[in-house]
């Protein structure tokens, strides 16, 4: 197949912009805290988001333990039943909207969506940096709630409890309302860079699949977030005012919350997993050395995701709706499954015959898909109205969206994070110790959560502090394996600082990646590419050949054809 | 390349030094802009949501409730407000044909125009807080018959939906503000007039919200 393809005339990017030396690094071009507390570049933003939200992955992290210590015993073990709800309230609440949601589009998509569309930055950098900052303020607010008063709705915030607690609520729901803005303009930046910031050449069937999921996820942050903004202000005037729309004492209709707190809610777990299956095509295509399988189910399933997603959020309520209305968003349950079915094969098909060398981020996609099948197919236990009944509410649901979520979002958030770790600051982390924190994760993982569907079958109610002594085994179980998956974490978060320090010198293509990012140097200039990159076909991994000295990827027969303008073969 | 789109030329002053052309920086700008518009029609659409259930669980109390609002004032909020849209809309126009007087006049008499129309709605307001036709836990007013139980319910809601859209009147006028103050010191004309362009389309959202609100608030009775 051969394409051609106008290279962009990109004039100023060669220029230096005011002085600015070219051949530094994003990294080192300018120095102090200022020259980062100012910045309008992408990829310090997404540096600094990187941080934050690693930092509240710790904080959320240390929480889950504190609560499966807690659950080691019935009754007390460490902590009295207050704090306990306490704990995994904020558990959720930081883990939902500190970590994951922000956790791709905020820091590697933020990273890497720019240059993988061969731009300088996206399209409203100003707006990029308000983000981040919404995102710390929302932050204090949220945390502030645990230094006040706590907070021990769960993160669902369901009234009428959460209106007559005597726990932060406002607070918290301040700090969501924020974090909701920041996630907004996030969504509205990506769509419009990905509209309007193409270069000539690329057309939306030949984007990286990254963008694609990028484009789906920015879709449903625009949509969704604000019903959640509006929803939660309407509970802030309800504990303030007592306007009665919620508080059944009131008048209110409490059921009325939570249709409008899912209509957000779970479109955002679609925010959650989508940018995550972006990744998962990235690492499956790229280290099986071949095309990704079925590029256009892909892209439609994204977007059909993300279009379905809206259709759904009933299924939180099966037990407080109609018996229509429950039937109706069942069977729109399962029509979800059809698109998240159609990337499994797509992926198993891309594995299927490729030469497939197992790096760390390798090993993360397999161990997503693993998980993800899992999570995935034990929702359909729960979509399906009469096991619904039984499993509604039990720890089965806990390890649903667990494996979903932690084995689904969070395990392509680690593989793309090695993935395009060299070429965010430049250095090559240990593989060996690399893959070793890939089989703990995965290991400790399943450990924990696996036995949660057990408990989950047999009755254990989610979110009980205290519990019957026969589900204690298994309990001590699930403890065990969360100690485990920290360990695991904590190897993981090793290799990634040792190799800031210690790391082989980062080539700009290690992996032999067709798609932009990977053209220019590694860390990239501030301006992000020293010549226009080539437009090329994403998925053509034909033609690279690695040189053994420096570890990179070239691509010798594109060079010979750059001499000749406009025709690249594919 | 840059001088062929339907907005002319552009001055490079304003252009961002990320955007190739000023034509691909218009186009994202605006781009931007309709999806800003769309989180606000679809924030606001939380409360509609909430008026479509309340009214469908308690239709009468909702059509009796609206009778104590004063039709006329909100009709002549609506005159106001479709007036400010008008000079919003001029206001655009002068800035793409250059004309600087007709720019600060209309942008003035935009502002001018969203005061009066707070203003109004505070006269209703007092009003409202005197007799006690307040949100459900305040509700106070004395003539409470039988089928105005519930009537602090429909307050609750027009409190919430005209109180939202106060907000974004009083976010309009820093708006509007903004876009004078730049159009005093001549920013705005034929080559630049995004600013102007993409505050006027929120105005009009402002204003269509209000479209919606009189009619679903007032004239139900």
């Amino acid at each position: 197949m051969s394409i051609t393809t106008e290279p962009r005339p990109l004039p100023s990017l060669t220029t230096p912009h005011r002085g600015e030396r070219q051949s530094q690094s994003y990294l080192t071009s300018e120095r102090g805290i200022l020259s980062w507390v100012y910045t309008l570049d992408h990829k310090r933003i997404g540096v600094m988001y990187l941080v934050g939200i690693l930092t509240s992955f710790l904080v959320g992290g240390v929480m889950a333990l504190l609560v499966r210590t807690e659950l080691l015993t019935p009754g007390r073990t460490i902590m009295d039943a207050d704090t306990y709800n306490h704990m995994f309230t904020l558990h959720g609440a930081i883990m939902t909207f500190l970590f994951i949601i922000p956790s791709i589009p905020a820091a590697l998509g933020n990273f890497v969506l720019p240059l993988m569309v061969g731009a300088k930055d996206v399209a409203f950098p100003r707006m990029n940096l308000a983000s981040l900052y919404l995102w710390i303020f929302g932050a204090v607010f949220l945390v502030a709630a645990m230094a006040l008063n706590g907070l021990d709705t769960g993160w669902t915030f369901y009234t009428p409890y959460s209106t007559t607690t005597n726990s932060s609520v406002i607070s918290a729901t301040l700090g969501v309302f924020i974090l909701g803005f920041s996630s907004i303009f996030t969504g509205i930046n990506f769509i419009a860079t990905v509209h309007t910031m193409r270069p000539k050449g690329m057309t939306w069937f030949r984007m990286p699949l990254f963008l694609w999921s990028l484009y789906a996820t920015a879709i449903i942050q625009v949509l969704a977030t604000p019903v959640l903004g509006i929803t939660l202000m309407l509970l802030i005037a309800e504990r303030v005012a007592g306007i009665g729309i919620f508080d059944p004492a009131l008048g209110g209709d409490p059921v009325l919350y939570q249709h409008f707190f899912w209509f957000y809610s779970h479109p955002a777990v679609y925010i959650m997993i989508l940018p995550a299956m972006g990744i998962i095509s990235e690492l499956i295509s790229t280290f099986s050395r071949t095309r990704i399988f079925g590029y256009r189910f892909l892209c439609y399933s994204s977007i059909a995701i993300a279009l379905l997603g809206f259709l759904v959020w009933g299924h939180h309520m099966f037990t407080s709706e109609s018996a229509m209305a429950a039937v109706i968003f069942s069977a729109l349950t399962f029509s979800v499954s059809i698109p998240s079915g159609i990337k499994i094969f797509n992926w198993l098909a891309t594995l299927y015959k490729g030469s497939i060398t197992l790096t760390t981020p390798m090993c993360f996609a397999i161990s997503f898909i693993v998980l993800f099948a899992l999570g995935g197919l034990t929702g359909l236990f729960l979509g399906a109205l009469a096991t619904d009944v039984h499993l509604h509410d039990t720890y089965f649901v806990v390890a649903h969206f667990h494996y979903v979520m932690m084995g689904g979002t969070l395990m392509a958030f680690i593989g793309g994070l090695f993935y395009w770790w060299p070429k965010m600051f430049g250095r090559m982390y240990n593989e060996f110790w690399g893959r070793m924190s890939c089989l703990g994760i995965f290991i400790g993982f399943n450990w924990t959560f696996f036995p949660q569907f057990l408990l989950g079958t047999k009755g254990m109610p989610r979110r009980y502090y205290n519990y019957q002594p026969e589900f204690q085994g298994l309990h001590v179980v699930s403890t065990t394996g969360a100690f485990i998956l920290g360990v695991g974490l904590v190897i993981c978060a090793a290799v990634l600082v040792h190799s800031l320090f210690r790391g082989r010198k980062a080539p700009a293509n290690p992996w032999g990646v067709a798609t932009m990012e990977w053209q220019t140097s590694s860390p990239p200039p501030v301006h992000n590419f020293e010549q226009s990159p080539k437009v090329t076909d994403p998925y053509d991994l034909s033609d690279f050949v690695l040189c053994e000295e420096s570890g990179n990827y070239d691509r010798p027969s594109a060079g010979k054809k750059q001499k000749k303008p406009g025709e690249i073969t594919a | 390349m840059m001088a062929r789109s339907a907005h002319g030329t552009y001055s490079s002053r304003f252009r961002a030094h990320h955007f190739e052309t000023a034509e691909q920086q218009y186009a994202a700008s605006k781009l931007g802009m309709w999806l800003f518009l769309v989180t606000e029609v679809l924030f606001f659409g939380g409360l509609f949501v909430a008026y479509a259930v309340f009214r469908t669980l308690h239709p009468e109390v909702f059509v009796n409730s609206a009778e104590l609002l004063d039709t006329r004032l909100g009709a002549l909020n609506t005159v106001v407000l479709l007036f400010s849209s008008l000079t919003m809309a001029w206001a655009v126009r002068c800035s793409q044909l250059g004309q600087q007087r007709g720019l600060v006049i209309c942008l003035t008499l935009t502002i001018l125009a969203a005061v009066l129309f707070l203003g109004i709605k505070g006269i209703e307001y007092s009003h409202k807080w005197h007799e006690g036709y307040l949100w459900t836990s305040r509700y106070s007013a004395s003539d409470v018959s039988s089928a105005f139980d519930r009537a602090g319910t429909f307050f609750s809601i027009y409190f919430a939906m005209t109180g939202l859209h106060a907000i974004h009147i009083l976010v309009g006028i820093a708006a509007i503000g903004w876009v004078l103050r730049r159009s005093l010191r001549g920013d705005f004309g034929p080559n630049y007039f995004t600013p102007v362009d993409n505050v006027g389309l929120y105005w009009h959202l402002v204003d269509l919200v209000w479209i919606f609100l009189f009619p679903l608030l007032y004239l139900i009775g």
